[in-house]
């Protein structure tokens, strides 16, 4: 029995009956996409103060106004109608959904900001540092309360390309795992160092009863076959 | 079949279903037509691609795909915003009602500690130095002078000022109210905290205040926003200890699931309470601190106020068919 990798991938299985992978956040990424909204925050009240100063008093109440706006309601209004990304989130790829993987509503949204005082405490998120940290995906007391997720945006993929080989079908049935698993190796050649791409594949040289210089090319072509013709 | 050939049979068809995504995301929902057919569809697509072992390559691609889909499709029932009418009228006091343990603890608390340290610093006025500082206990003083003309934060105001005070109530008070809900996450420390703290600092400048003779201008300032203002703080308290309760007792569920649930009930007490701080800040702004009405019309007026949030708070939503 292998053991589970060690791996964050959060599971949701929805009505359809499919597994969807979410991969939440951890804490340097989040704390970065606060960062920059905070200093969003500081930008946008300085380039609004300025002209309200001139209005006077009625500029001082709208100034409160847009303080206590700007204050408590920037993320709840950002998450809620912008597909759960406030600015800084967009900038660093992540989004917030509850746990099974929909999108954030008013309430959750509200309770995970209101919540966000406590976790400051006692000083400088000290409290939502240590929950994020200690918990498997990365909730800090506000989403534990409000049942939500901070999960990193899915990114457009690129096709890879498949390294040419003469398509092969093996005398054997494969196994899907092992199907799985060949495909992977010729879809991420790419990426890998020639001597890398040689070491793994000389694991599986004898059951495919060739030498191991000539695996590579083996196994691409069985990749191929696989894949069938493009 | 291959899965190459698998892939040109159905590529058309992902990627309609991906521009309908971006239209949706987009918030441009009246164009898409027949969207859930689609998402059904790639999710069959996405079980059979798993079980047939095709490449992570599309596999990623059509999870990818199902989950934008799930996040358009599904959504959690909004309560809050469901129908704000129907919320005014009966379900937010029908759930103070439901949840009257801790909005009596919470009362207790505020409106307890408030009035004992107001007859103390009455009786013994010096003991308001050990909790306001003198400073302020200058600035109230100037504030509410019998001689000045308007009454609030600031000692003389015109009515141009209504609006600059409008404003700094709202952050001032929503912000207090959202921090004694908060603090409610600490077991309900925290709340009692700011509970008993803001009931000790109100207390202690009304009492001093009534004691040197200035009762008559603060007294009939503070009247008529206070039934809103007051009563909303002690409600965001219950809020709070609500919050702390279901950690401290679960009951049958886990603590984090207890916790979820008590958040889910809390947040809407908290709606009602801004709703009642929006209100008070209006009175409090326009109302409160003209001095061309008569004390004794404001007395009135404030008194009628207390009766209404307490007659609103115990019998509204009464009726099986609330109007909604």
């Amino acid at each position: 029995m292998p053991t589970a990798p060690l791996d964050t991938c959060y599971q949701i299985e929805t009505p359809e009956g499919i597994d969807l992978p979410l991969r939440p956040a951890g804490l340097a990424p989040r704390a970065l996409a606060y960062a920059f909204d905070l200093l969003a925050r500081g930008v946008i009240m300085g380039i609004l103060l300025v002209p309200l100063a001139l209005l006077g008093n009625l500029g001082l109440g709208l100034g409160a106004l847009l303080l206590f706006l700007v204050s408590w309601w920037y993320m709840v209004l950002f998450e809620v109608l912008n597909q759960g990304c406030s600015p800084g989130k967009q900038v660093m790829g992540l989004r917030v959904v509850q746990d099974d993987g929909t999108a954030i509503g008013w309430s959750a949204s509200l309770i995970r900001n209101l919540l966000r005082f406590v976790d400051m405490l006692p000083f400088g998120y000290f409290f939502g540092a240590i929950s994020c940290l200690q918990h498997p995906h990365f909730k800090r007391l506000g989403d534990l309360a409000a049942g939500t997720l901070v999960v990193y945006r899915e990114q457009s993929l690129a096709r890879p390309p498949l390294p040419q080989a003469a398509a092969l079908r093996l005398p054997f049935a494969l196994e899907l795992s092992e199907q799985r698993a060949i495909l992977g190796f010729a879809e991420r050649q790419a990426d890998l160092s020639a001597e890398r791409v040689h070491e793994l594949a000389a694991i599986v040289a004898a059951p495919l009863q060739v030498s191991p210089a000539r695996a590579v090319e083996q196994l691409n072509g069985v990749a191929r076959g696989l894949l069938g013709p493009t | 079949m291959k899965q190459s050939l698998f892939e040109s049979r159905h590529q058309q068809q992902w990627q309609t279903f991906a521009e309908q995504l971006n239209q949706l995301e987009r918030g441009k929902a009246c164009e898409v037509t027949d969207f859930p057919y689609h998402y059904r569809r790639l999710c069959q697509h996405l079980a059979l691609a798993q079980e047939r072992g095709y490449s992570s390559y599309l596999v990623d691609r059509l999870q990818q795909l199902a989950l934008r889909g799930h996040q358009q499709l599904y959504r959690h029932r909004s309560q809050t915003t469901a129908n704000v009418v129907a919320f005014i009228l009966a379900d937010f006091p029908r759930l103070v009602r439901e949840q009257w343990r801790f909005v009596l603890i919470a009362s207790l608390l505020f409106f307890g500690s408030l009035l004992g340290i107001a007859l103390l610093v009455y009786l013994f006025p010096d003991l308001i130095y050990s909790i306001v500082s003198p400073q302020q206990v200058a600035e109230m003083q100037s504030m509410y002078d019998p001689a000045a003309s308007r009454l609030g934060r600031a000692a003389e105001r015109a009515s141009s000022e209504d609006w600059m005070m409008f404003g700094y109530y709202v952050m001032h008070n929503i912000g207090i109210a959202f921090q004694t809900f908060a603090a409610g996450l600490l077991f309900g420390l925290g709340s009692v905290f700011f509970l008993v703290f803001n009931g000790l600092t109100i207390g202690a400048v009304s009492g001093y205040l009534s004691e040197i003779g200035y009762g008559q201008t603060f007294w009939s300032f503070v009247i008529g926003h206070g039934a809103f203002e007051l009563s909303a703080i002690a409600l965001a308290g219950a809020a709070g200890l609500q919050l702390g309760w279901s950690l401290i007792a679960p009951g049958p569920l886990a603590r984090s699931e207890s916790l979820r649930l008590a958040a889910r009930k809390s947040v809407q007490m908290l709606c009602g309470v801004m709703v009642f701080l929006l209100i008070a800040a209006f009175i409090e702004a326009y109302w409160s601190s003209t001095t061309s009405i008569a004390p004794w019309i404001k007395y009135l007026v404030g008194s009628a106020l207390w009766l209404l949030v307490a007659a609103y708070l115990i019998f509204a939503g009464r009726t099986r068919h609330a109007p909604d």
